[in-house]
């Protein structure tokens, strides 16, 4: 009788292809929301298990900031393509250009928050009922309160005072016209757990992840690109350092860690040690103690 | 770090107020070497703002905006960390705002309960309260801890006290595993590492009791069932016949060849092949997620039920189930709700409270049968057609259910089969 039990990467990948069934199952029009970042490519990766031998059944949604990895697009249009899926972009320089919202000014501005605009006005223009994410419980205190199955109102605002109970394994689905679902299956992932499954899996990854030479400065603690968006302040100096990325976000925000590691095995490695954060090195999440709730209520990711 | 074949073990924490609740688990964390640094500075500066001595352990657990504002949790929040051995699920429940409906929750997919009590106080009200959602959710392993040694002298007597106590009330429940540990969550002793202050206590620490606690059989092996989620038909001309059956199996194990039923048409088939996603596999047991397709060519969708030919659920139209109620209006008799049960859904009404259960004294009392928020109460169902169910006792997964109210599309009961 011993051996009929999961590990533990086998029971958070059943759980996952579960709560994506359920998603296809329970809703008319659901995406996956991807950035091109390792969740959403994990998830991607689940989506594709849970249909076999059919495709995916749904489109990829990337919410476009303009300020993007050149790795990150050309990665994003391979896999569409090996997929066989339906790719929707949202362009937050469209919004912009439209007049729906404003650039921040100032030494710090991003596009972060704008993308909640963008965001909402593709699942409206979709007709999206449930937008699929990569978001985990362990990445951030607000995110630790997000159900598998999250209710968004018609202005597509999160509410987490107030969610629905979420019992064994029966989600519920329901809803008016006009507001719509985030899921969240990869929820009781761990970084370190989507590492290891990455490895066990070898799913393929964009090559950011790994450990290369570019051209960074310093900033905030860590090592941020040099792209086109970035304006240097004085004392700072371009450097070229061995470096990667744990997370991807924006070119303009997302920060890189000195590294050596170069192959997946040596990633696992470098992460088991880490005694940081993920999202540490992410300046996005450290305007304030409650950047990532302020941001969740108004309908980001 | 190896840990291939280690086991995932969630758990859920209940406390009341001031009981140590957040820093147990803020000291779990701490003494397994899950905090990172950046969170641990974050803690550092926010204990030194308040004034604290050191690190306030239970500021690990803080969430919210309102909660950090107001010193409580209002929701479930969950908490990970691995060991070398299991990788743990921390169902973080709070103590006092809306209990039973955040406490069920936690604990509907738990494998144990984790519950505090003061050992300046002994067993309250509240413990009792913990007990008996804990047994009617069936969880399969309780672990008592009693906490605040530190303050009692590490007195075996005082611990032996509240064993006694504790077993007197909950020998009217039905619990499979109890275990009790002396603890001071404060300064550690019998979290993670063990106490010296304990000499007269023999067995594990918490850490160690959640690390080897047997939970391979805490899923139903013996009774087969696959409630079929979706139907996979790949529109490609080499898979043009494909009819794949989609689904998490529920409890018990299938083979390739075994002669099934699908439920509630009865009609009976053989298991043809299974898939683990790409892969084919020769059988398949719970929790897995798989695809199957039958030999024979036969009608089958979302919400029926494939199980062993000679080991079926019972099918019922009319049942009762014990029901926590979790909404702000009450329970209307007579109303419709929709009832979910696996992937299968149907209307319901509740035609009777049989009767209501007061949570602090166990006692039943048939006058009363307004259920409303945070009501616990036995209940007759009626349902449009009939549901394939099995005791909440013998199958959590097929023996569960949910209330939605179609006016607000809200869940707002839950239930288990009697």
């Amino acid at each position: 009788m011993s051996k009929y039990y999961l590990n533990y990467l086998d029971e958070l990948e059943s759980e996952a292809i579960y709560i994506l069934r359920e998603v296809w199952a329970q809703f008319e029009n659901p995406v996956i929301l991807f950035s091109g970042g390792k969740d959403s490519i994990l998830v991607t990766h689940l989506a594709k298990k849970a249909f076999y031998p059919s495709k995916i059944p749904f489109a990829l949604m990337h919410v476009d900031t303009g300020h993007n990895f050149p790795e990150t697009i050309q990665f994003r249009d391979d896999l569409v393509e090996k997929l066989g899926v339906k790719l929707i972009v949202g362009s937050v320089q469209e919004s912009i250009n439209n007049g729906r919202v404003a650039e921040e000014k100032g030494k710090n501005a991003t596009r972060n928050a704008l993308q909640i605009t963008t965001l909402l006005d593709a699942i409206e223009s979709n007709k999206v009922d449930c937008a699929i994410g990569g978001g985990r419980r362990d990445e951030e205190k607000a995110r630790a309160k997000e159900r598998f199955f999250s209710h968004r109102d018609d202005f597509g605002q999160w509410d987490p005072k107030n969610q629905r109970p979420e019992l064994w394994n029966l989600l519920n689905g329901k809803h008016f016209e006009g507001e719509h679902f985030r899921a969240f299956p990869i929820s009781n992932w761990t970084e370190m757990d989507v590492w290891n499954y990455i490895k066990r899996e070898n799913i393929s990854i964009p090559s950011l992840y790994f450990a290369h030479e570019r051209e960074v400065v310093f900033r905030n603690n860590s090592w941020i690109p040099v792209s086109e968006y970035l304006k240097l302040e004085e004392g700072e100096n371009v450097e070229n350092k061995k470096i990667r990325f744990r997370t991807l976000g924006d070119i303009t925000i997302t920060g890189g860690i000195e590294s050596d590691a170069d192959t997946l095995g040596k990633i696992v490695q470098e992460v088991s040690a880490m005694r940081k954060t993920e999202r540490g090195d992410r300046s996005d999440d450290k305007r304030s103690e409650t950047a990532m709730e302020d941001r969740k209520k108004q309908g980001y990711f | 770090m190896i840990i291939d074949n280690n086991q995932l073990l969630r758990f859920t924490t209940a406390g009341s107020v001031d009981d140590g609740k957040s820093t147990l688990i803020g000291r779990l964390l701490f003494d397994s070497k899950s905090i990172f640094e950046d969170q641990l500075e974050s803690v550092s500066n926010t204990s030194a703002k308040k004034g604290h001595d050191g690190v306030d352990l239970a500021l690990f657990t803080d969430g919210l905006k309102d909660e950090r504002e107001q010193g409580i949790t209002i929701d479930v929040a969950y908490r990970y960390f691995t060991t070398p051995k299991r990788k743990f699920i921390i169902a973080d429940t709070p103590g006092h705002i809306q209990y039973t409906r955040n406490m069920v929750t936690g604990a509907s997919t738990a494998n144990a309960a984790v519950i505090l009590i003061d050992a300046r106080h002994g067993v309250i009200e509240q413990t009792k309260r913990h007990s008996f959602i804990a047994s009617l959710l069936n969880i399969p392993h309780l672990i008592v801890c009693i906490n605040k040694m530190d303050l009692v002298d590490f007195s075996e007597e005082v611990y032996n006290g509240i064993v006694t106590q504790f077993e007197e009330f909950s020998s009217k429940l039905l619990m499979k595993d109890v275990r009790f540990i002396p603890i001071s969550a404060l300064l550690g002793d019998n979290v993670v590492n063990r106490s010296k202050n304990t000499n007269w206590y023999q067995d594990g620490t918490l850490l160690s009791t959640l690390e080897t606690l047997h939970i391979s059989s805490d899923i139903n092996k013996i009774d087969a069932r696959f409630p079929v989620q979706t139907v996979l038909r790949p529109q490609s001309e080499e898979n043009r016949d494909y009819r794949g059956y989609a689904g998490r199996v529920a409890s018990g194990i299938y083979r390739v060849g075994d002669e099934v039923a699908v439920l509630p048409s009865g009609f009976q088939s053989k298991i043809k092949s299974i898939n683990a996603g790409e892969q084919e596999v020769q059988e398949a047991y719970a929790p897995m997620s798989i695809s199957m397709t039958l030999e024979d060519d036969i009608d089958v969708s979302r919400g029926d039920m494939i199980v062993r030919k000679n080991n079926q659920p019972e099918m019922e139209q009319e049942f009762d189930v014990m029901l926590c109620w979790l909404a702000n209006d009450a329970a209307k008799p007579r109303a419709k709700y929709t009832i979910v049960h696996t992937s299968h859904e149907e209307r319901a009404i509740i035609k009777e409270v049989v009767y209501k259960m007061d949570i602090n004294t166990f006692e039943r009392d048939s006058e009363n049968s307004n259920l409303s928020m945070n009501d616990i109460g036995r209940v007759k169902i009626r349902t449009t057609r009939r549901m394939m169910l099995d005791a909440y006792r013998d199958n959590r997964n097929t023996g569960s259910i949910i209330l939605i109210d179609e006016s607000t599309n809200e869940t707002v009961a839950a239930g288990m089969v009697v």
